[in-house]
């Protein structure tokens, strides 16, 4: 464990310090939990005067969010963080910032949406905003979350994508666990990422008109327009890691693989859970002969459907863990959604299972995941047809 | 050593888990791979809380919770002999308390022939060095007196990391004489 300094640092906390780094301009956020301590530890940098910024405070996450649109056309560096309920509150204006092409970075510390309240972690607020536009990214580990920010930073201003990006993590598993991190200084973090206006800003010498009506005529070449981006984003996600992996000496991939090399069997997993699965790999299943192998999420959006598409094409059964529900979806779990669509496109015939579990902080344990790799090693021989049509309701009481 | 798991026991405000990741500092130090994290929830001064610390030689993957430890640390005297303490707790475990009663009392009023006791009378060390019963430090002390689990210099450079200039000499006094002071039943 040579190298850098490591400091002890929670998942809210590793945040802070990169968009400390990232020397954000503006600071628009109204505290939830459990993604508040970002925010307080940002106000805290900027009463030190350790980050000169501009903390904006307002009266709700629909405010926060409007605030961080008419910051950012006015061309600041500007950072957000919310969780659950304010994610909700903040919906009608997720869909502007990505449609303005606005790189905004916001961090997600994700947890269960209300009814019933829940301060707990899922990835029902995540999920939710899978469809507003915005390049969408979850760690699994604390500097995991801490390298997104300054991803998310390269990726949101490059010229071609000017896209807003989610930068999640785990309420509670992450956002409250210390784990030690080291931290990417201001100077290093912005030769990564130049503060450089690289979008058209508001200007009173050159005024422009931002967000107009857009009428039938133009609104579908806004969407269109979007789309590329999304998939221009991929690119640079691409290129972005390469570059990262150069200068900071971390490797991150769209799609992580783990003990895939032989495996004949894979669960699909994002977030904390997907570390719950290595280490059930590595402490069990492998120990018992079984060659299970994990294909952790990464990058949500743009989905890397090729990839995932590609790697379960060689494996005998596969099984996909959803920490949320679609309801009344054709599917069950949003990423079984995604796995399932990438796989069929490419007419591949590997049985995919489904799997619900730890919905509104319930802990997906080693006996949880045990179920779910007996029921997918129980699709050997079979195909798709086989599959059941239904998500497994795992560790629910009935 | 492979993998050592510590559930931490305090009420809110008496540094449970400033312990628990103290703790999870000086292992890292020491060259292990650890994490710290509290119970997840809604926190407030004085109700019982609990945080949990993971060491290990191999990297540590997961966030699931402790449920079988191989210490637990008790840093509310009224809190010896609860069943939510025990919980859990391994056949030839640690069992680390802050009381003035000796171990083996501890041991009878637990009723676990199996686990090894600890014990250190943090409050009044506390209250000698703070005059405030904050125990959290001398109840690491006690952990790594007891155990071994990681060298004492290491918590003391955690220590130094992570209070400010003027808390470090008397955590690092009250620290030392924990670790000199704790009296242990194996």
């Amino acid at each position: 464990m040579a190298g850098k300094k490591k400091l002890p640092l929670s998942g809210n906390t590793a945040i802070a310090y990169a968009a400390k780094a990232a020397d954000v301009d503006v600071i628009s956020a109204y505290p939830i939990t459990p993604q508040t301590t970002i925010v307080e530890k940002l106000a805290e940098f900027v009463a030190n005067g350790e980050l000169n910024a501009e903390v904006i405070h307002v009266e709700s996450e629909h405010s926060a969010l409007s605030a961080a649109v008419g910051a950012s056309a006015a061309g600041a560096r500007v950072f957000t963080a919310s969780s659950s309920q304010g994610i909700a509150l903040m919906y009608e204006i997720m869909f502007i910032a990505s449609s303005m092409r606005l790189p905004i970075v916001m961090a997600m510390a994700t947890r269960a949406l209300s009814a019933p309240i829940n301060i707990w972690n899922d990835h029902g607020d995540f999920m939710a905003a899978s469809d507003t536009g915005w390049v969408m990214m979850m760690a699994h580990t604390n500097q995991e979350a801490h390298d997104d920010v300054i991803l998310a930073y390269k990726i949101a201003e490059h010229p071609d994508v000017l896209l807003p990006v989610i930068t999640a993590i785990d309420g509670y598993f992450m956002s409250h666990t210390i784990e030690p991190v080291e931290p990417i200084e201001r100077e290093e973090a912005l030769k990564f990422i130049p503060k450089k206006v690289t979008w058209r800003v508001l200007d009173p010498d050159n005024p422009v008109t931002m967000g107009p009506l857009g009428t039938p005529e133009w609104y579908y070449e806004f969407k269109r327009q979007q789309h590329e981006a999304m998939k221009k984003a991929r690119e640079v996600f691409d290129e972005a890691t390469k570059e990262f992996e150069k200068t900071f000496g971390r490797n991150y991939e769209p799609v992580e693989y783990f003990m895939m090399d032989d495996a004949e069997y894979a669960l699909v997993a994002m977030g904390s859970v997907a570390g719950n699965v290595k280490a059930y790999i590595v402490r069990e299943a492998r120990k018992r002969g079984i060659k299970l192998g994990l294909i952790r999420v990464k990058l949500f959006r743009p989905f890397p459907a090729e990839e995932i598409a590609e790697v379960i094409s060689n494996l005998k059964a596969v099984g996909v863990i959803d920490r949320a529900l679609a309801f009344g979806s054709s599917y069950g779990g949003p990423l079984y959604g995604d796995t399932l669509s990438a796989a069929y496109i490419r007419g591949i015939d590997t049985p995919i299972v489904n799997f619900v579990a730890g919905l509104g902080g319930r802990p997906v344990t080693f006996h949880d995941i045990k179920t779910m790799v007996d029921a997918t090693l129980a699709l050997d021989g079979k195909t798709r047809k086989d599959v059941p049509k239904e998500p497994y309701f795992i560790g629910v009481r009935e | 050593m492979g993998r050592f798991e510590i559930r931490w026991h305090g009420r809110g405000g008496m540094g449970a888990v400033t312990a628990a990741e103290l703790t999870a500092m000086a292992a890292v130090k020491a060259g292990y791979y650890a994490v710290a994290f509290p119970e997840f929830g809604a926190e407030r001064r004085g109700a019982p809380v609990k945080a949990y610390t993971r060491i290990d030689e191999e990297p540590i993957y997961e966030k699931t919770p402790i449920e079988e430890p191989d210490a637990v640390v008790v840093l509310d005297s009224s809190m010896v002999g609860q069943e939510a303490v025990l919980h859990g707790l391994k056949s030839s475990g640690w069992y680390i308390a802050n009381t003035a009663k000796d171990p083996e009392e501890i041991r009878r009023i637990i009723g676990r022939d199996d686990v090894k006791v600890a014990t250190v009378n943090a409050t009044k060390l506390a209250m000698e060095v703070f005059k405030a019963p904050i125990v959290n430090t001398a109840m690491i002390g006690a952990l790594v007196a007891a155990t071994g689990i990681v060298p004492l210099e290491k918590v003391e450079e955690a220590v130094r990391d992570r209070f400010p200039e003027r808390y470090v000499g008397p955590n690092i006094k009250l620290l030392r004489q924990a670790y000199e002071s704790v009296r242990v039943v194996v």
